[in-house]
């Protein structure tokens, strides 16, 4: 194996701790192997497509197609792809506002995830959310949430609702895992801690991810949380086991999540993961990042989880650069095609703005019906 | 979608049972009914309830859907709130909604937008249920009346019971109904007796009651103060004066079309709400008046609040605090030009 595809232990930036310092974490699994050729090219596909995404969706920022806040999911992608990749698709997840990249993971198609920011019909909220709101029922994504820490009770609720339905309403033992996403950002919310503790305490099968950039908008994990180079000594505070990831490799990813998720699932029980990662961009689009230098920023950008990747491919024989071109060719057109698609669809009717606030119609509320990408859809 | 029947009181048994008696029947026949209702919230199960609301539930459903939460209640909201969205049917007790604030962003900020937020994918089938409003000399933290609070945040129905036979009615619509909805009772209440029929009893949404028929003057509360102006109507009655009290029963929806049709005919109006006055239910009632009735009033709609100050706690301060019979009698002779 080679030194650049291994995850650096030596970096002179350590946005999550100081050199030294130690986590209570027990050891993961340490796999990093490439289980399925095919399916790793899958998963380059998903991050490229993320990447590629993401930096379309930053130009159609500046170019005002797209309005309100808008949270870069760039130096991110292994984690959305890794942990989706270890989970059965019915597990449901629920994440917080930087979610195109857990969207378009879960299988959303790109064009809704566009045109939902466009604030147009074909959106996945009918352009009623936006960029901070995504949701997709065929696909088990329970949000997209803009308030800091508000989803993690959700993530919670959701896997309590999995195992209340196979244990009590179907009599047979808890299947289903639920994946609840937060940022470092979020860990002095008190939200999160109430619903960690009705986690450990009532048994409840979540997996609490905390993709730990290292930043809370522009405060550092230093600067705003004690025990910012141990996060996972918060949950072990409610019961509650944890494990450090290394989120910038998607093999890590995917092969630590798989023990976890199977071990919570078979044991009906909560998790806790300090997913450590790098965002490359800023906190929103209007974010000039001068609270961190050049050279944190270009130390991480050279530990590209996509370029990572795509080394272990190439090492291996995987990935001839002909699968690669054609592969970045198709994304790319993807994409603009999802530009384009978005364009194209129109803005919401006015007689949306009194639809799906209530389910049964009354006064001057319309009832409610499915966005577009989910008419025709078998949703159990 | 849930089908509403109506079943008439007076053509199916009944008996005199307490107010907290009503509530609890109407939460064990649905959790009998249907598995993907549970009861969550603190003190629920092994104590029997904070105030024996839920006593005996434990034994009968036991502790997967009888659930004893700690006292936190951002957290077992926000996860009674994914667990609807997964199409369950939590029902969230609070001790009392004062101690709802500190869950106000799960339950105002995802339970009542999640369906518009999602563009239709995901609703919020849920009840919050608890104690509302002054009376125990609990001092102010604790004597909330929320419904001008909350009221205001659409996507939400508000249901505000004044005796037990529609504790029990509003409560059965409110667990099959697929919107969430608030259900404000009343600690000060739930000792009350009265008549409550046997079996399912729904008692739809947004159909006001008249509580006493009269033709000088329309009063329209809703919740504990309808016994207060049923209160003063009798004192009224004495000096000749003919009150019609209108139990609005939900503040959401909120049923005008009753309202406007009593005042058209006494052509006075008494709105009497517990809560603070300055942009409450009480006065979204006096504009809608105005604005429906403005050619059928002989004066200007007359309102009655709680005063607007923290709840005191001194018995005589917090008895004159409230909107009680003697303050309604004295907004209605006024309105009617009588003081």
């Amino acid at each position: 194996m080679s030194m650049l595809s291994e995850p650096s232990t030596s970096r002179p930036f350590d946005v999550h701790g100081k050199p030294g310092e130690r986590t209570s974490a027990p050891a993961t699994t340490g796999r990093r192997d490439l289980v399925d050729p095919a399916l790793c090219r899958q998963w380059l596909r998903d991050m490229l497509m993320i990447r590629e995404f993401e930096n379309r969706c930053m130009q159609q920022y500046q170019d005002k197609k797209i309005g309100g806040f808008c949270h870069i999911y760039i130096g991110q992608e292994a984690i959305a792809v890794g942990c989706t990749a270890a989970v059965r698709p019915n597990d449901p997840i629920v994440t917080a506002y930087r979610d195109h990249g857990h969207a378009l993971a879960r299988g959303m198609a790109a064009r809704h995830c566009m045109a939902e920011m466009f604030g147009k019909i074909g959106g996945c909220a009918k352009g009623k959310g936006g960029s901070m709101h995504m949701f997709d029922r065929e696909h088990h994504l329970y949000g997209g949430h803009g308030i800091v820490g508000a989803q993690i009770p959700l993530g919670v609720g959701l896997a309590f609702a999995c195992k209340y339905m196979d244990e009590v309403i179907d009599g047979r033992p808890n299947s289903r895992v639920a994946l609840a996403f937060l940022g470092d950002g979020a860990l002095n919310q008190g939200a999160i801690h109430e619903a960690m503790n009705l986690a450990g305490l009532l048994d409840i099968p979540c997996v609490i991810i905390c993709e730990n950039n290292g930043y809370s908008m522009g405060t550092s994990i230093h600067r705003g949380t004690t025990m910012g180079h141990d996060i996972i000594s918060k949950a072990i505070g409610y019961g509650i086991d944890g494990y450090v990831v290394d989120g910038m490799d998607v093999l890590s990813v995917y092969h630590d999540m798989s023990a976890i998720v199977e071990k919570c699932r078979r044991e009906s029980r909560p998790a806790f993961v300090d997913m450590r990662c790098y965002r490359f961009k800023g906190h929103s689009m209007s974010d000039p990042r001068k609270y961190r230098t050049p050279e944190e920023e270009n130390q991480y950008a050279s530990d590209d989880p996509i370029g990572r990747l795509k080394l272990h491919l190439e090492e291996r024989g995987e990935l001839p650069e002909a699968v690669l071109k054609d592969m970045q060719k198709e994304i790319r057109d993807e994409v603009r095609e999802a530009i384009a698609w978005s364009e194209a669809s129109p803005e919401p009717p006015m007689s949306e703005l009194y639809h799906d606030v209530f389910v049964e119609p009354h006064g001057p509320f319309n009832g409610t019906s499915l966005p577009q990408m989910l008419q025709g859809k078998d949703l159990r | 979608m849930s089908t509403v029947t109506v079943i008439d009181p007076t053509m199916t048994a009944t008996r005199e049972i307490e107010f907290r008696d009503a509530l609890r029947e109407a939460m064990s026949q649905e959790m009998r009914r249907d598995p993907r209702v549970f009861l969550l919230g603190e003190e629920v199960a092994q104590y029997n309830g904070a105030y024996k609301v839920s006593k005996g539930m434990l034994d009968e459903f036991g502790p997967r859907r009888i659930i004893d939460t700690p006292i936190s209640e951002s957290g077992f909201a926000g996860m009674a709130i994914g667990a609807a969205m997964m199409g369950l049917r939590p029902i969230v007790e609070f001790m009392s909604w004062s101690f709802s604030l500190v869950a106000a962003d799960p339950i105002l900020n995802n339970a009542p937008k999640m369906l518009y937020m999602s563009g239709g994918q995901f609703g919020c089938p849920i009840v919050f249920r608890g104690n509302d409003g002054a009376g125990g000399q609990l001092g102010s933290t604790h004597s909330w009346c929320v419904e001008g609070l909350y009221s205001n945040v659409p996507g939400l129905k508000m249901a505000i019971p004044s005796c037990p036979e529609d504790a029990k009615g509003l409560m059965t619509t409110a667990i099959r109904d697929d919107d969430p909805v608030f259900f404000l009772e009343s600690e000060r209440m739930l000792g009350m007796k009265g008549h409550v029929p046997e079996g399912d009893y729904l008692i739809p949404f947004g159909q006001a009651k008249v509580r006493r028929e009269g033709t000088d003057c329309t009063l329209v509360s809703f919740g504990r103060p309808v016994n207060f102006c049923l209160d003063a109507a009798a004192e009224l009655a004495k000096e000749g004066i003919s009150c019609e009290v209108l139990d609005m029963r939900t503040i959401r929806p909120l049923d005008i079309d009753s309202i406007v049709r009593s005042v058209r005919k006494t052509n006075y109006c008494v709105v009497v709400d517990q809560s603070w006055s300055f942009g409450s239910p009480g006065s979204e009632v006096a504009s809608q008046v105005h604005q429906h009735c403005f050619d059928d009033l002989d004066n200007f709609v007359h309102r009655v609040h709680s005063a607007d100050v923290p709840t005191p706690y001194a018995f005589n301060l917090e008895q004159e605090y409230l909107p009680n019979a003697r303050r309604i009698c004295e907004a209605v002779r006024s309105c009617l030009y009588r003081a």
